[in-house]
C-alpha cells in the first residue's frame, strides 16, 4: 500500500511538472474558458437571465472545458510514445490513480476560475454557497472519474479527437442530469436535506465509475 | 539470483488474420544471450514487445522462472531493461529527472539514489547535459538516454531492440560493453540486423523460420 501511494504521488508530480513545462493542456483550456465565458456574456447582453438557465450554461462551460483537457491525459502518452516506458515501470492501477489525481486538481482549478468569471459576468445568485460548492465538487469528481477512463479508451483509437464526445455523452448523461438539477436547487437556496437524493446519486455514480475504471483500466492500458 | 530462466512457449502473433510468427520457442538461462534476426517488418520488434510484456501474443506465452518458481509481472517492472525505437522518454523533463522518475517507480524506495543515476549518465556520456531537457537532445543522445533508462535497477533481463540506432562510435562501444557485462548479470536478447551484433550473442533466432 505504501509503495502504491508513493508511485501514485510520483506519477502525479511528474504530470504536474510536465504540464507546467509544456502547458500542453492549461493554455488551451484557459483560452477555451475565456472564449466560452465571453460568448455567454455577449449572448446575454443586458438581459436578466433566470438562475435555472444560468445553471445550465455553467455546466455547459464546465463540461466542454473539462472535455477539452481531460481527453488529452493518455493521448499525449500514446502520441509521444512514452506510454511503453511508463507501462514497464508502474502498475496500471498506479498509473490510473496518478492520472486521476492530476485531472482532479486540474479540473478543480479550472472550475474555480470558470465559477468566478461566471458569477462576475452573469450576476449568478447562489443562495446556499456551502451546498452549492459541495454539489459542484461532487459533480466534478464524477466528471473527472468518467472522463479519465474514457480518455484512456480513446488514446488507443485512431480517431481520437472525435471519439471523446461520442463516448462520454452516454456515460456522463446520468451524472449531468443529476448534477445540473442539484446545482439549480442549491443555488436556489434549498437546504441540504431536500437534495439528499441527488447527493446520494452523485456519490454512488462516482464510486461505481472509479471502481469499474480501476478494474477495466489494465485491459485498456495493456494491449 | 543466478537462476533466471526466460522461456518462450509456442509464441504466435497474428495481426488482422496475418501470421507474423508462429510457434516460436526458445529457452534462455542465466548467462545466455540471443540475437533475433529477420528482414524489416518480419516481427522482431513485435517479438521483443511480447517478451517485455508490452503486448500479448495471439497464442502461447512467455514465462520467467527463478529456482523453478514462476515470476509475475512485477519481475518485468523491477528487473527488466528495454531499449526500443518505440519507447521514448519525456521530452519536457531533463535526463536526470527522467531517470529519477522511472527509478523512483521501479525501485520502491522513497529517495532516488542520485549518485547512481549520475553514474549511469556518466557511463553513457550524458553527464554534462544531465540538466538539459530531452527535447534539446539529438537522436543519438536520446538513444543513449534510453540505454541509461534500461540499466536502472541493474536488470536481470536486458532487451535491446536495434540498439545501435543513431549512435556514434562511443555509443556503439557502450552497447558492446553493456552486452558483454549483461552475460555475467543475467539474460540478454538483442533484435537486430547489424552483423556486429550477431557476434555479441551465442544463440540466433531467425524469425523468418517461424512463419507459417
Amino acid at each position: 500500500m505504501k509503495n502504491f501511494l508513493r508511485n501514485v504521488r510520483i506519477i502525479f508530480l511528474k504530470d504536474v511538472r510536465s504540464e507546467l513545462r509544456t502547458r500542453y493542456v492549461i493554455n488551451s483550456l484557459l483560452m477555451f474558458v475565456l472564449v466560452t465565458i465571453s460568448i455567454i456574456r455577449f449572448a446575454i447582453g443586458d438581459e436578466k437571465i433566470e438562475d435555472e438557465i444560468l445553471t445550465g450554461l455553467l455546466w455547459i462551460s464546465i463540461f466542454f472545458s473539462a472535455s477539452g483537457g481531460l481527453a488529452r491525459t493518455f493521448v499525449k502518452e500514446e502520441e509521444k510514445e512514452t506510454s511503453s516506458a511508463l507501462k514497464l515501470s508502474a502498475s496500471p492501477t498506479e498509473i490510473f490513480v496518478g492520472k486521476l489525481f492530476f485531472n482532479l486538481v486540474l479540473t478543480f482549478i479550472l472550475n474555480f476560475l470558470i465559477l468566478i468569471l461566471f458569477i462576475l459576468i452573469t450576476e449568478y445568485n447562489i443562495k446556499n454557497p456551502l451546498l452549492f460548492i459541495s454539489v459542484l465538487s461532487l459533480g466534478n469528481i464524477g466528471l473527472v472519474a468518467a472522463s479519465t477512463i474514457i480518455a484512456a479508451i480513446i488514446s488507443k483509437a485512431n480517431s481520437k479527437g472525435t471519439l471523446y464526445p461520442v463516448l462520454s455523452f452516454p456515460v456522463l448523461l446520468p451524472l449531468l442530469l443529476t448534477v445540473i438539477n442539484a446545482t439549480k436547487l442549491a443555488s436556489a437556496g434549498i437546504n441540504s436535506a431536500e437534495i439528499m437524493g441527488e447527493i446520494r446519486i452523485l456519490v454512488s455514480y462516482t464510486v461505481v465509475v472509479i471502481t469499474v475504471s480501476v478494474m477495466l483500466f489494465p485491459f485498456v492500458w495493456e494491449d | 539470483m543466478k537462476s533466471l530462466t526466460v522461456i518462450s512457449e509456442n509464441l504466435t502473433k497474428k495481426y488482422s488474420g496475418k501470421t507474423i510468427f508462429a510457434e516460436l520457442n526458445f529457452n534462455l538461462s542465466y548467462g545466455q544471450s540471443a540475437v533475433i534476426v529477420g528482414r524489416n517488418g518480419s516481427g522482431k520488434s513485435t517479438l521483443m514487445k511480447i517478451v517485455s510484456g508490452l503486448i500479448s501474443p495471439t497464442a502461447g506465452r512467455m514465462r520467467f522462472l527463478r529456482d523453478d518458481n514462476e515470476l509475475d509481472r512485477e519481475f518485468v517492472r523491477t528487473s527488466m531493461g528495454f531499449v526500443s525505437p518505440y519507447l521514448n522518454l519525456y521530452d519536457e523533463l531533463t535526463a536526470l529527472e527522467n531517470l529519477r522518475f522511472f527509478s523512483g517507480l521501479k525501485s520502491g524506495k522513497d529517495n532516488s539514489d542520485d549518485e547512481k543515476l549520475k553514474s549511469h549518465l556518466q557511463f553513457v556520456g550524458l553527464y554534462e547535459r544531465r540538466n538539459d531537457e530531452v527535447k534539446a537532445y539529438s537522436s543519438g543522445m536520446k538513444q543513449k538516454l534510453k540505454i541509461a533508462f534500461s540499466l536502472l535497477n541493474e536488470p536481470e533481463l536486458l532487451l535491446l531492440d536495434e540498439p545501435r540506432s543513431n549512435l556514434d562510435r562511443d555509443g556503439i562501444s557502450i552497447i558492446e560493453k553493456i552486452a558483454e557485462g549483461q552475460k555475467e548479470k543475467g539474460v540478454l536478447i538483442i533484435a537486430t540486423n547489424d552483423e556486429d551484433d550477431l557476434k555479441l550473442c551465442e544463440m540466433k533466432i531467425n524469425i523468418e523460420e517461424h512463419k507459417k
